[in-house]
């Protein structure tokens, strides 16, 4: 039984391994970097650089999960083609909605890039 | 050696509205900031987006901001260090600092005030083999002085922002400017897009799509770059000049090792007081402090410079008392001379 109703469960592997399952609202306009940041999963400064607006690729993650996300729009694409440590997988997580079809979401962020 | 009154380490909005805050305490400021222009965040990630939340500007581009803030302060003509990375502290036996780059630049000041933000800008350096050898030597990830590419040819890769315009401003002086992406989109403003497709049109630039150079030769400088494209067949283009630019990540560095109280890679402060550090004399001000409550926003980086100022003017002049007084009402004498004031009413009979 979940805590609340408007909450859904996440998995987030953070940039150390360490594994979290983290509840995340689907009432507030928040985004998968939101999340990561809310729960402090990794260093200040070293995600959310661009506030979230798919310019600064340091949400990068990589999507454990079967889950059908929606596509990817231009600005995430290009911004991806700019890092390096990019994978098949990698998604900006900024650039995900929270939404109730994200229940039991699995995600493992990439390493910072300047570490 | 450069001295001045408060030394700053970082030119982003929050260092500008210090020198202002500074002039009409009469204190002198020098600035230093790895990147080659001010503005912090706000010329780097965003110059062309809108900020709402500035107190009495609905909207201001961020660009144009860093450009207010820099005509705001400039009667107070603050000193620049650019390009360079403020990378050593030390003490002398008067108390005074001396901050060295990583250029060898040294700056004397009573006070220094770390306006930091999210740390210095460093840039996304390709996976390429061997290229730090040449960096310096033909390779550039920042570009200070255009003027060296005069008359050269000119490798670019990536396709930002700043890919295109500087594709566009280096085509007007480079004998040959090639652009070259991983992608065939390139996102950038609408009408950085469409010159370059306009420069491409005419002939002035190459533009090489989707391809991506994967190493570099020359023995004491560059002397060509290959590019791979999508099928994987392989290319040699000599040039003078390879700028990669995948844009810039911030990243604390050398000040995390000057002693300060860190704490998730912010500087500790007294936010209760002034915003001094662990070291009296050194403040921490704008993004890269933190304290209980603190908000990252560039309003809150004001209020911050300008309590740090007053709190330097103590340092500065002991024993000195200061009274606040009204800009309105006293006017602003600017360093270079110039004078600002209200006018003043007249007293005149209405018949
Ligand atoms: C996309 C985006 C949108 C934003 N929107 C808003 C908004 O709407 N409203 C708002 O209030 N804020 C907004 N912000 C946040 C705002 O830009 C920051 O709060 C502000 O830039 C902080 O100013 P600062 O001067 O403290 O630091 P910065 O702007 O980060 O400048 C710090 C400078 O210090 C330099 N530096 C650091 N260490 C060194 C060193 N050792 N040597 C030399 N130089 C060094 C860096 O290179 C950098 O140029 C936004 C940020 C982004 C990225
Ligand atoms: S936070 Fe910058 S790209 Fe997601």
């Amino acid at each position: 039984m979940k805590y609340n109703e408007l909450d859904i469960s996440l998995k987030i592997v953070d940039r150390k391994g360490n594994v979290h399952i983290v509840d995340a609202p689907i009432d507030m306009g928040l985004n998968l970097m939101d999340i990561v940041r809310m729960y402090d999963l990794a260093p200040d400064g070293t995600i959310g650089v661009c506030g979230g607006i798919a310019m600064c690729a340091s949400c990068q993650c990589y999507i454990l999960s079967s889950h059908k996300l929606l596509d990817k729009s231009d600005e995430e694409e290009a911004m991806l083609g700019d890092v390096i440590e990019v994978k098949r997988n990698s998604r900006l997580a900024c650039q995900i909605q929270i939404n109730s079809e994200l229940e039991g979401l699995a995600i493992e962020l990439a390493p910072a890039e300047l570490d | 050696m450069i001295k001045t009154d408060i030394l700053i380490i970082g030119a982003g909005p929050t260092a500008l509205f210090a020198v202002f805050e500074a002039g009409l305490l009469k204190l002198n400021c020098h600035l230093i900031d790895v990147l080659a222009q001010p503005g912090g965040q706000c010329s780097e990630i965003y110059p062309k987006k809108p900020i709402y939340d500035i107190p009495a500007h609905p909207e201001i581009l961020a660009g144009e901001l860093t450009e207010k803030l820099l005509e705001q302060s400039k009667q107070f003509n603050p000193g620049f260090t650019l390009g360079e990375r403020a990378e050593t502290i030390s003490r002398q036996d008067d108390g005074k600092f001396i901050v060295t780059t990583n250029k060898g630049t040294k700056h004397l000041a009573p006070v220094v005030a770390i306006a930091g933000g999210l740390g210095c800008f460093e840039p996304r350096k390709p996976n390429i083999k061997d290229i730090e050898r040449l960096e310096d030597k033909g390779v550039a990830y920042i570009i200070k002085d255009p003027e060296v590419y005069r008359n050269k040819r000119v490798v670019i890769a990536g396709g930002g922002d700043s890919a295109l315009d500087w594709t566009i401003f280096l085509s007007k002086i480079a004998k040959k400017v090639t652009l070259i992406h991983r992608r065939n989109e390139f996102r950038g403003a609408l009408d950085s897009v469409q010159k370059v497709q306009e420069l491409k049109n005419s002939g002035k630039i190459n533009i090489i799509t989707p391809a991506e150079v994967t190493s570099i030769e020359g023995d004491n400088f560059l002397e060509s770059v290959t590019y791979t494209t999508r099928d994987g067949e392989q290319q040699s283009l000599s040039t003078e000049a390879f700028i990669p630019l995948f844009g810039l990540t911030p990243k604390l560095g050398p000040i995390a090792n000057w002693g300060l109280e860190i704490e998730r890679n912010a500087i500790k402060v007294n936010n209760a007081l002034d915003y001094q550090t662990n070291i009296p004399g050194v403040f921490a001000i704008g993004d890269i402090n933190t304290y209980p409550g603190k908000l990252k926003l560039i309003l809150c980086g004001f209020h911050e410079a300008t309590l740090m100022c007053h709190a330097a003017y103590k340092i500065i002049n002991p024993g000195k008392r200061y009274v606040l007084k009204y800009t309105t009402v006293t006017g602003v004498d600017g360093f270079d001379g110039t004078r600002k004031e209200a006018t003043k009413n007249v007293v005149k009979s209405i018949q």
